[in-house]
């Protein structure tokens, strides 16, 4: 009876997992985002408008600055393009050229590409909880069974009333802290919990992160097909 | 005495000419081999001046810890104010602003989507100034294999082997993609309108060599360089000057609470160049005291014989009531004059050889074409202030010296069996 007892502290990781995927994931959802990229030298801010459907897709153009402008990537299933329009050039990102940095952020284009359902990557077991932003959470660790996940292990603090992750710390196979993400200003669209902000730290470099704003967002919208093809990256 | 003894060397040509003309070659020979050795063991180091180290370099104190990755966002801004700045306060050195960027090489096909690419290891430097020294620093132009320098914006200069690679040729679109100073990808499109090659593996895989114009459009890096290489007017890399000026150099421009001052280190300081300058210079001082050592000996070995030769003078001279002491001291004085006069000769001779092999040098380029040796075209010899010097030691050091040695056998000789020389 004490046994049940204790198991019954902690609830079921996969659900949790299916719980913030069904807040973080959807059908397709079209949104504007701003990146604050803090330098060593200075701060950046990178503007741009992103449309994806599901996990397999997605196609981003950059609005501002000037330099940037027009710059697009798309990535269909597992490819990556992007599109430079001061050189009219159509570049296929592959390999390690994965793991630079978009647009000078703390995030990879690896990172980029990766917007699947944990629950199809991961096991999970929660291991504790604590208050993270003035807030309960259950601290679930992750261990990929796929071995092409980009980050093999994952502990999430879980926000335990909102099934939404409000920490995220990403490890190497080897242990090694990659990058933390601190997820605030959640708030409540459509009936799901959505952070609208998100901060990324690349603990492999010095500086203080990116910061990824989300502005407006729209859920499950029609997305024509075009923009998920390699002749929208020139238009 | 000396005017005598002047005397007596240049009427008689047997005690004189010879041992002058022996000493003179023994010199100038010297002075020829320590002029050249110095100069082609010094070109190793000023090959990794000219490429990457300069004499001295200038960057960032940010840069300067990372350099081996070369990291553009870390760069010196607004290099022209201070390269205004550093003319003036440093007015005998040459100053090169330069930006080195690793990347891909990137080629498009019909459709404008990758057919192939490359890993390239980029220079961006002043090709297009009339008056810029960088495309000889790194013999550019003799390593042109197919079509020419860059003439315009927009050019590039591939390596040999990598075109090959790749199957570009002169005219050809390229892209080439790197980190801007941002952090950003940075993707920028090129006209190839030669290839070359060093000689050198490391650089001959992949190479791409444009002006430092192009490379700050495409990086974003407007008004700034990774490196500022500094190079000392006399051509030749000094480690005491070096230092000296390090040390002026930082206490001037450095701010040690400013991760991003400007700061300086000598070549001796950079990518492990200190233990392989003093192996240099150590291997060169060991060559040329072998030299010397051998020449000593030619020299010492030719004031014995002139000595020797003199048997019978000595012998008379004692005959007729010179003291010992007398002839001794006079063979020593002769043999002063013949080995200074020698000397003096020779290095005249031995510094004018010298002096047109350091302007013109002996060009190796069509030996080297197909060398894996990455060496300059042209050797040359190099002028020190050891030069003026060097030839006096064997000859008049190892000339007197000998003669020294042998004329102890005039203290041996007896009076009494002086006549019985002279019947004979």
């Amino acid at each position: 009876m004490g046994f049940s007892a204790v198991c019954a502290q902690h609830p079921d990781a996969r659900e949790i997992l299916r719980k913030i995927d069904k807040n973080m994931t959807s059908d397709n959802r079209v949104f504007t985002s701003k990146m604050i990229i803090h330098g060593r030298r200075n701060d950046r801010t990178v503007e741009s408008k992103t449309w994806t459907a599901g996990d397999k897709k997605s196609f981003t153009e950059y609005l501002f600055p000037a330099r940037d402008q027009g710059t697009k990537m798309l990535k269909l299933e597992d490819q990556l393009w992007i599109y430079s329009p001061e050189t009219d050039r159509i570049i296929q990102i592959a390999g390690h050229m994965l793991r630079q940095s978009v647009m000078g952020s703390d995030l990879s284009y690896e990172d980029m590409m990766e917007d699947s359902r944990l629950t199809d990557h991961y096991d999970a077991e929660v291991t504790g909880s604590e208050i993270v932003g003035g807030r309960m959470c259950w601290v679930v660790r992750l261990t990929a069974f796929d071995p092409g996940m980009a980050y093999q292990g994952r502990k999430l603090w879980v926000d335990q009333e909102r099934s939404i992750p409000l920490r995220e710390e990403l490890f190497a196979k080897s242990g090694t802290l990659l990058k933390r993400t601190e997820l605030t200003e959640v708030v409540n669209l459509h009936g799901r919990w959505f952070p609208q902000k998100i901060v990324f730290k690349d603990m492999l470099k010095d500086g203080e992160g990116t910061e990824f704003i989300i502005g407006d967002i729209q859920f499950n919208v029609a997305i024509p097909d075009y923009i998920f093809s390699k002749a929208s990256l020139k238009k | 005495m000396i005017h005598f003894l002047l005397k007596g060397l240049l009427r008689d040509r047997n005690r004189s000419l010879m041992p002058v003309i022996i000493v003179t070659l023994g010199v100038m020979l010297t002075v020829v081999f320590q002029s050249w050795m110095t100069g082609v063991i010094g070109d190793s180091i000023e090959s990794n001046a000219n490429f990457t180290t300069g004499h001295v370099k200038v960057m960032t104190t940010a840069y300067a810890e990372n350099m081996d990755q070369v990291p553009n966002d870390l760069a010196l801004l607004d290099t022209d104010t201070l390269i205004a700045r550093m003319k003036k306060e440093f007015p005998s050195l040459e100053w090169a602003e330069r930006i080195r960027f690793g990347g891909l090489v990137d080629l498009a096909d019909s459709t404008g989507e990758t057919r192939a690419q490359g890993t390239v290891a980029g220079f961006g430097m002043d090709l297009l100034s009339k008056d810029s020294k960088e495309p000889y620093r790194m013999n550019i132009p003799g390593a042109v294999q197919k079509g020419r320098l860059p003439v315009k914006a927009g050019e590039i200069l591939l390596s040999d082997m990598l075109a090959e690679k790749l199957n570009v040729d002169t005219g050809d679109m390229v892209s080439i993609i790197g980190s801007s100073m941002y952090g950003e990808m940075a993707i920028y499109n090129f006209t190839v309108c030669g290839t070359v090659k060093f000689g050198s593996a490391a650089l001959d895989k992949g190479t791409v060599i444009a002006d430092i114009g192009d490379v700050r459009r495409a990086l974003n890096m407007e008004g700034a360089s990774g490196e500022i290489l500094g190079f000392f007017d006399q051509g030749y890399y000094d480690d005491a000057m070096a230092s000296a000026l390090v040390i002026e150099f930082n206490k001037i421009f450095n701010d040690p609470s400013d991760e991003f001052s400007p700061v300086m280190k000598s070549l001796k300081e950079q990518n492990n160049m200190g233990a392989m300058v003093d192996f240099t210079f150590k291997m060169l001082g060991i060559m040329i005291f072998v030299f010397l050592s051998a020449m000593s000996i030619v020299l010492w070995n030719a004031g014995l014989l002139g000595g020797l030769r003199r048997y019978g003078e000595f012998g008379m001279r004692l005959a007729i009531g010179e003291s010992k002491g007398h002839v001794y001291r006079t063979l020593i004085y002769e043999s002063l004059f013949t080995g200074f006069i020698g000397s003096l000769g020779g290095t005249v001779v031995g510094m004018t050889i010298a002096w047109c092999l350091q302007t013109y040098g002996l060009n190796f380029g069509e030996l080297l074409k197909n060398s894996t040796i990455m060496m300059p075209a042209v050797l040359r010899a190099r002028i020190t202030p050891e030069t003026w010097y060097i030839g006096f030691i064997p000859g008049v050091l190892s000339t007197t010296i000998g003669t020294m040695l042998s004329g102890i056998g005039i203290y041996k000789r007896q009076t009494a069996q002086l006549f019985k020389e002279l019947e004979a």
